[in-house]
């Protein structure tokens, strides 16, 4: 049965369900047995209790590597990085042990484990608590990555991450927390590794990951309104990538456009500009534009902050550029 | 090999540690004529250690190593033939030739992985640790690592967190007194290494990790105490280095000086057993093992390389 919750309820459910259905499911965090700071682990303490909802102390490296070495022992932990940011204090053991076991030992060992990271832009909460760093795990291979935007997904990718027997980051955005949207909480899978249509159009393709969905999508219904028909691909999975369903929609509109938060340089949208460049160049009737964040650390002033956003503007200058400029110039709207 | 539960040591810890010094010996050999390649970190004057803790193991108990890994999974009991196979590259390896030296993993004999980052294995360890008493079991973990991981951040969490929720781990540091090329005193004030472990709580003791006799025991200690949910426990097993920090290491020469040969485990452990046993033919054993490791290691030489396709299989779950 559909119904309506928010996006971090969503979470919140999908924990209990898949805690319920096995028991060698549990979570590992800071704080989670009081919810963590926004609440996505509400609750289940009580229900659970403490094996399975465990309080660590700030130790990121130590209990990444714990639940690495749990995973490989038969257990699903879904460990909660409080923060984006924070990851970087656990990259050795996910980078250099969680993605490697499998591969260094030729498939006798998994790691069947999920890493939850909060992260974003939003709040004025500044350099250290606001980035988005899905490339650098991208560039990792043996990690796969997901970035839901909407509810359902928000479920269905949480679902496909427990039950994969890989190490799963999956990427939460704050600014999204609160949304509300229809979901059937009834252990629906969305698939890891494929991106969704969320809008068909015919004139150029705008794939947009994690919370920039939501402008690039006001962005098309303000360029319909122009006769300008955008399909909208919600990318959902960072790693690995849909490369059929965005190669499909290019060969179709011929122009492509790739939203993101994170900064520009090295970034997701430089992968899929080159990976549909190699693809589809054929196609491609103008330079493929990447929409971001500046090269700069995130600021705290709310101003600043929303200066450094990508905005619905940014999206449908970028739009209106690829689909104007035929001269091969660059046009990357960074 | 590999299962003894006995607090004294006997003739066939012998025999394990001449299996790890016949097989290393072969390997440095091996590597100075090209044969092999990659980053070899050597065990030789360390076997006590590996053998007088692996030895006291159940199979399901699990071990985490570091880069120095070959002695801890041969004590374990994984197969001569599929290690020299994974040191040679070849597809019949452990590790099908993708881990390497310093990436050993024979988890069917409970030798789950090493890792070649100074420290990684511990919280691996701590994982296992906690599986295990989740499950109400009675399997314990053992992590190996050097003095030189005691200096890393993750060590000190790692300690913190394994006396905090009591995991049944047992946390091996064997002190050769260098790490990588720089003694001791040049990384740390800290003069005993079991002290760390004493301010977070942990039974600690420091031992002469070279004579087999002194760390059975405490390794039987250890394991009683992580069986019967008495928690963690940290040996410090003061052992010596007969070679450099990897075999072509710049900087040691060290030769079979005259006290080396006094802290050689193996030397020890004989005279030990010579003086006790009556009518064994010690001497044999070295023979029959090193003709063992002959043949592993020739038949790892011919054996198939892995194919291209090999490249690019277990990176994720094949669908």
């Amino acid at each position: 049965m559909t119904e309506t919750v928010r996006y971090i309820d969503a979470i919140s459910s999908v924990l209990r369900q898949e805690m319920e259905r096995d028991d060698d499911v549990f979570i590992l965090g800071e704080d989670v047995s009081y919810g963590g700071p926004f609440g996505a682990t509400a609750g289940l303490s009580k229900s659970f209790g403490p094996t399975r909802v465990i309080d660590t102390p700030i130790s990121e490296g130590a209990v990444m590597g714990l639940a690495v070495g749990a995973a490989l022992s038969g257990c699903r932990p879904v460990v909660e990085v409080m923060f984006a940011d924070f990851v970087t204090l656990a990259m050795d053991q996910l980078v250099n042990h969680a993605a490697k076991l499998r591969y260094m030992t030729d498939g006798q060992l998994s790691v069947p484990m999920t890493i939850r990271v909060q992260g974003g832009v939003g709040g004025g909460y500044g350099a250290q608590h606001s980035q988005s760093l899905e490339s650098w795990f991208l560039h990792v291979p043996g990690l796969k990555v997901v970035a839901p935007s909407s509810v359902l997904d928000a479920a269905g990718l949480l679902v496909a991450a427990i039950r994969d027997d890989d190490p799963v980051i999956y990427l939460e955005h704050r600014g999204l927390y609160w949304n509300r949207g229809p979901v059937a909480l009834n252990g629906s899978v969305t698939p890891i590794g494929s991106a969704s249509v969320v809008r068909p159009g015919s004139d150029v393709t705008v794939v947009a990951a994690s919370r920039m969905v939501q402008i690039a999508l006001s962005a098309s219904e303000k360029l319909a309104a122009e006769g300008i028909d955008i399909e909208l691909i919600d990318l959902r999975s960072v790693a690995p990538i849909d490369w059929e369903t965005i190669e499909k929609s290019v060969r179709q509109t011929q122009h492509l456009v790739v939203v993101h938060e994170a900064v520009v340089t090295g970034g997701l949208g430089a992968e899929l500009v080159a990976g549909i460049s190699t693809r589809a160049f054929d196609v491609l009737t103008s330079p493929a534009v990447r929409v971001g964040a500046p090269s700069t650390p995130v600021p705290a002033s709310p101003v600043l902050e929303q200066h450094y956003l990508p905005t619905v503007d940014d999206v449908m200058a970028a739009v209106l550029e690829t689909l104007h400029d035929r001269q091969g110039r660059s046009t990357d709207a960074s | 090999m590999g299962v003894a539960t006995s607090a004294q040591p006997g003739i066939e810890d012998l025999e394990a540690m001449w299996r790890i010094r016949a097989f290393e010996e072969k390997a440095s050999e091996l590597f100075a004529r090209g044969q092999i390649s990659g980053l070899l970190h050597l065990a030789i004057g360390q076997e006590a250690t590996a053998v007088g803790v692996c030895g006291a193991l159940k199979p399901s108990d699990k071990v985490f190593s570091g880069h120095r890994p070959h002695a801890h999974a041969i004590a374990k009991g994984a197969e001569i033939g599929r290690l020299f196979a994974e040191l040679a590259g070849r597809r019949t390896g452990y590790c099908g030739g993708k881990g390497g030296s310093m990436h050993l993993a024979a988890p069917e004999v409970g030798f789950v992985t090493a890792t070649g980052v100074v420290a990684g294995n511990l919280p691996l360890a701590l994982g296992a640790a906690l599986s295990s008493k989740r499950r109400g079991g009675s399997d314990a973990s053992v992590a190996f690592f050097g003095d030189g991981a005691a200096q890393t951040g993750l060590f000190h969490e790692c300690l913190n967190l394994a006396s905090l929720w009591q995991l049944p781990v047992i946390l091996v540091c064997e002190n050769n007194g260098f790490a990588e090329f720089s003694p001791l005193s040049a990384h740390t004030v800290v003069k005993r290494l079991a002290d760390h472990a004493d301010t977070y709580g942990i039974p600690t003791e420091t031992i002469d990790g070279n004579d087999l006799s002194m760390v059975r025991p405490a390794v039987v200690t250890a394991l009683d105490r992580a069986r019967n949910g008495g928690g963690p426990s940290f040996l410090e097993c003061l052992t010596h280095r007969l070679r450099g920090h990897y075999e072509g290491d710049p900087t040691l020469k060290r030769g079979a000086a005259s006290r080396d040969h006094e802290k050689d485990p193996i030397q020890r452990f004989t005279q030990l057993l010579r003086d006790t046993s009556q009518g064994v033919e010690l001497e044999a054993i070295e023979t029959r093992i090193r003709a063992e490791i002959e043949k592993a290691a020739g038949d790892a030489l011919t054996a198939p390389w892995p194919d291209r396709d090999d490249l690019v299989t277990n990176v994720v779950t094949q669908p």
